[in-house]
């Protein structure tokens, strides 16, 4: 159980997040979750949309570079504590997180993080192993 | 202190100069159409025999010779003499990542000594002078061309190559260096970092520079003079007729000297290959009319500049050429390194990436900086950092093993190299010069 994500190239130029922002908009695309990573030359924006394929679609017709990747969507408790637990197993089986970020809750009580990791499968399999929920798209409220 | 180091020949009468030059012409345009195959198909394509070439006035008949030419015969191809004959190559980079190769014979090698010990007398320097080379020893011939003039003229050489410019302070001062050769870019940056670390004119012994392997202007001739306090000279060469000291500036620091008994000058129109008059602009052409191994006939320089032979204080009778004022062609030189955009294009390419790319230019602190902005694909792009700035590295590391210069990456987005009337602008040269 994998989210299907958007990454985009953003270059380090004004106007340039509006005009992906713009381009979304039009195309009537809902963003649920964003984080942008920077470097001195570029970013990426990583956004998990309602339509993914749609948004892709959409973005490369406007010249933007753009790919699908699949993160990890976790459901954790919104209590103190919570990620911390989460954090503690991936550790302790010496599963390197690439990037994460949280996300807009979807149901009270819980907040959902996504993680990016090397090996999905494994990692789902080891969260669920030990009793934490991962989300699917399908989960997400739009 | 001696003047010149051949006074007799650097000295000699415009009569004398053109007696050499008809009769070393005349036994190099016979020595290449025996020994090189390309050179003879050449002038039969254009009709000409060795014996239509009489006297320098028969030089225009001569066909051109193109760096397009060295590529097609690359490595040996327009070598006149038996490998058996060939005791030194050096090489510096062609358009298409093919390095254009030199050989010499041993007599090349005198000469070229000899033409380089004219460079360093003239800026003042005697046997007891210590000659700090810092151009690069290896393939590119700036320094093993002061080295070998500076042995030649029984000064001291000292062979310290580029970089480490630490290294560099400490021999400038604990050896005692008299004459600095580099690139003007590095000097500056030497100059620098001398007052940086707070070392006092009084602590270095320098006299004079020997500066070339890029265009510099007369404003920072002045700054490194006053820097340095040196007086600062001009060198010309390039690696296809000889390498450094083709032409040589004197105390006058009016133009260079071209060493008109080994090489023949000409200005021509680059459109139409007509020869110009004298004090006119036009692109350089060199013959070599006392080479023996690799002895290029009206080779194209792609440098535009001016010669003249009206007298010159120093009392040398050689003709001038003033300092490159550009290329007929796209080629750029950073730090002294000559570099095609499409050689770059040639790896973007091999590697993957877009042919869309633009090369920027500048130099940051007297040094030159190259940077290549390449519109990032989706092949290419990645939602991790990581693996985005893996990828700019691994295409810096191919630019820089190819180019033998460092050259930043930097990933843009699609359509933001702009074009103009269609066309891309390859590249953008911010420095000042």
């Amino acid at each position: 159980m994998t989210i299907s994500q958007l990454s985009v190239f953003v270059e380090n130029k004004q106007g340039s997040m509006s005009r992906i922002a713009e381009v979304l908009a039009e195309a009537n695309i809902d963003i649920r979750a964003l984080t942008i990573a920077d470097t001195t030359d570029f970013g990426i924006l990583r956004l998990i949309v309602r339509n993914t394929e749609e948004a892709k679609k959409v973005l490369q017709e406007n010249n933007i570079v753009v790919s699908i990747n699949q993160v990890i969507g976790i459901e954790v408790p919104d209590k103190v504590g919570g990620l911390a637990r989460v954090l503690r197993i991936l550790d302790d089986a010496l599963v390197n997180i690439e990037y994460m970020y949280d996300f807009l809750s979807i149901r009270e009580e819980k907040a959902y993080i996504i993680i990016r990791v090397e090996n999905n499968q494994k990692t789902v399999d080891l969260l669920q192993k030990n009793g934490i929920r991962c989300i699917g798209n399908e989960d997400i409220v739009f | 202190m001696a003047k010149y180091w051949q006074q007799d020949i650097e000295t000699a009468s415009r009569d004398q100069i053109a007696a050499w030059q008809n009769e070393r012409l005349v036994k190099t345009v016979q020595h290449v159409y025996q020994n090189v195959p390309y050179y003879r198909e050449q002038m039969k394509k254009k009709g000409v025999l060795p014996g239509d070439i009489r006297s320098i006035e028969d030089l225009k008949k001569l066909p051109f010779t193109y760096k397009s030419d060295l590529r097609d015969t690359y490595p040996y191809g327009l070598f006149a003499v038996p490998m058996e004959e060939v005791v030194c190559l050096h090489a510096s980079s062609g358009t298409t990542g093919k390095q254009v190769v030199a050989g010499y014979t041993a007599h090349d090698l005198e000469i070229w000594g000899d033409i380089c010990a004219r460079q360093l007398v003239a800026v003042g320097a005697d046997k007891s002078d210590r000659v700090h080379v810092s151009y690069g020893y290896g393939l590119f011939t700036g320094g093993f061309g002061l080295h070998r003039g500076a042995e030649r003229l029984g000064a001291t050489a000292i062979p310290v190559s580029s970089g480490n410019t630490a290294r560099q302070l400490t021999i400038l001062q604990d050896f005692g260096s008299t004459v600095l050769c580099c690139t003007p870019s590095y000097a500056m940056y030497i100059a620098e970092s001398l007052e940086e670390q707070g070392v006092p004119l009084s602590k270095i012994s320098l006299k004079a520079g020997i500066f070339g392997a890029e265009p510099w202007t007369e404003e920072m001739r002045k700054r490194l003079e006053e820097k340095l306090g040196i007086k600062a000279y001009d060198i010309y060469g390039l690696t296809e007729i000889m390498g450094p000291g083709v032409a040589y500036e004197c105390e006058a620091q009016k133009g260079m000297h071209v060493n008109e008994d080994h090489f023949i000058v000409e200005v021509i129109d680059p459109d139409t290959g007509e020869v110009l008059p004298d004090d006119t602009e036009g692109e350089i052409v060199f013959s070599c009319i006392t080479k023996e191994a690799f002895p290029l006939l009206r080779y194209r320089t792609r440098d535009i500049g001016v010669i003249t032979r009206k007298p010159c204080s120093c009392g040398r009778t050689f003709a001038r050429m003033s300092k490159p004022r550009g290329r007929t062609d796209d080629m750029l030189i950073i730090r002294g390194v000559n570099v095609f955009p499409s050689q770059i294009e040639t790896v973007l390419i091999r590697e993957g990436h877009s042919p869309n790319y633009q090369i920027v230019v500048d130099r940051v602190n007297n040094l030159d900086t190259l940077e290549v902005r390449v519109e990032v694909t989706a092949e290419i792009f990645s939602d991790t950092v990581t693996n985005l700035t893996a990828s700019e590295k691994k295409l810096s590391e191919s630019l820089k093993s190819l180019l033998g210069v460092h050259a930043k990456v930097t990933f843009c987005a699609p359509g933001s190299i702009e074009r103009s009337t269609g066309k891309a602008v390859r590249v953008i040269d911010k420095r000042k010069i």
